[in-house]
């Protein structure tokens, strides 16, 4: 099986484009920038008591799915992606709640509790 | 024989292949991950009070290299952008820095945080010992405040021969500073920045250590989970290295042929380099934080 026909864009659409990319370009560095910021605020709100150690966890837990968001709508391209990609990754959620859920399950043992 | 859509899209799915392929690869390393992560969940809340360590690793460390992280996320996706932009000489410098930040990760993690930890000691007394070595683990104070007790002793081991020679009946430990002034309300919680274990030397006998060894994956369940994550989290970063330097040095073949193509190939690689970031942003606080 052969390629279809080179799609080399010409002269002014890669100039188009180009301007596109570099638009995105900032972007780039205002995330990786907040992300860095990010990291910054995780390890001083892992020194401030926020009353118990589960409380700790989850504000840290929620800035790293943050920063995790991040990289994965921006970096990862998917606040833009064909629909394959999302499919791909609601079936690889849906077994990941099911890890964690019977991670849980087997920590909290419904049946003796 | 030519590989077919790597630079257009196939009709029916919309998308080249690799790009589909990386995608299916990536759900797949999920799910490794997950696995590792709900180990890492299960071992820890099973953990009895005082058995799961808190601030045993380099927190500035750990930081500066989640920042080299993120930064070579950063420098990635620009050097696809310089590509998509045609600017070939300056997608070379942006991923000539990523591989440097790679490079910079695994020295930290391989050459000072780990040899750092095997050079370490623990000893985990019995519970019948624990009042016997008070003085070295405030575990009154701790229960005052409403903290969990300590019932290891850690620092740097004077005599290695220790822990392998039966006729030596005792370990002589270089005190790490939580130990040597318990109930100041200081080592209450860890330090930000690395304290060396201090020159006041405490004697704990064999008879009243349940077990002892030096920061190993055989120490406890967070070295076993920390050394497990960490090292599968460095093989993937030593193969982003390896790709991103075959990019680097052979890129301009494929440029020469088609741009989009060598594009294309950086967007696969940098997928696979921006999941090793996301996986470290839990990493990172789950093991040097919290």
């Amino acid at each position: 099986m052969n390629n279809p026909p080179t799609t080399e864009p010409v002269d002014h659409e890669t100039e188009h484009y180009a301007h596109d990319v570099s638009n995105h370009v900032r972007g780039y560095l205002l995330v990786g920038a907040t992300l860095l910021v990010c990291t910054g605020l995780t390890v001083f709100l892992s020194y401030v008591n926020f009353g118990s150690q589960k409380a700790n966890i989850a504000v840290a837990m929620v800035l790293a799915t943050f920063k995790a968001g991040l990289v994965a709508y921006i970096f990862m391209h998917l606040s833009a992606e064909k629909k394959l990609i999302y499919r791909v990754l609601v079936f690889t959620g849906i077994f990941v709640f099911a890890l964690f859920w019977l991670t849980y399950l087997a920590w909290y043992d419904p049946i003796t509790h | 024989m030519e590989i077919p859509y790597t630079v257009t899209a196939r009709p029916d799915t919309g998308l080249w292949n690799a790009k589909v392929g990386i995608w299916l690869f990536l759900a797949s390393e999920v799910m490794l991950f997950g696995g590792l992560f709900s180990a890492y969940i299960f071992l820890r809340l099973d953990a009895e009070p005082g058995y799961w360590p808190h601030g045993l690793l380099n927190v500035p460390v750990g930081t500066f290299n989640t920042a080299v992280l993120i930064f070579s996320s950063v420098t990635v996706v620009l050097a696809w952008a310089s590509l998509k932009m045609r600017r070939y000489s300056r997608y070379r410098v942006y991923m000539a820095i990523t591989i440097l930040c790679g490079v910079i990760f695994l020295v930290v993690k391989l050459g000072y945080e780990w040899p750092q930890k095997y050079d370490h000691f623990g000893a985990y007394l019995k519970t019948s010992s624990l009042e016997k070595y008070e003085r070295y683990l405030g575990n009154k104070h701790l229960l005052a405040e409403g903290l969990p007790p300590r019932v290891e002793i850690t620092g740097h081991l004077h005599n290695e021969a220790a822990l392998d020679d039966p006729k030596i009946k005792e370990y002589e430990v270089g005190l790490d500073v939580v130990y040597t002034d318990p109930t100041d309300p200081k080592m209450d919680r860890p330090h930000f920045f690395f304290v060396p274990p201090t020159e006041h030397v405490a004697t704990i006998e064999k008879a009243d250590v349940e077990r002892a060894t030096m920061f190993l994956p055989t120490h406890n369940n967070y070295f076993a989970t920390y050394f497990t994550i960490t090292g599968l989290h460095g093989l993937h970063v030593l193969g982003g290295v390896i790709v991103f330097t075959y990019l680097f040095f052979f890129g301009g073949i494929t440029y020469r042929q088609n741009p989009e193509h060598l594009a294309n190939r950086v967007e696969v690689a940098g997928l696979f380099w921006h999941f090793v970031d996301l996986v470290w942003i839990f990493v990172f606080p789950l093991f040097y934080l919290l």
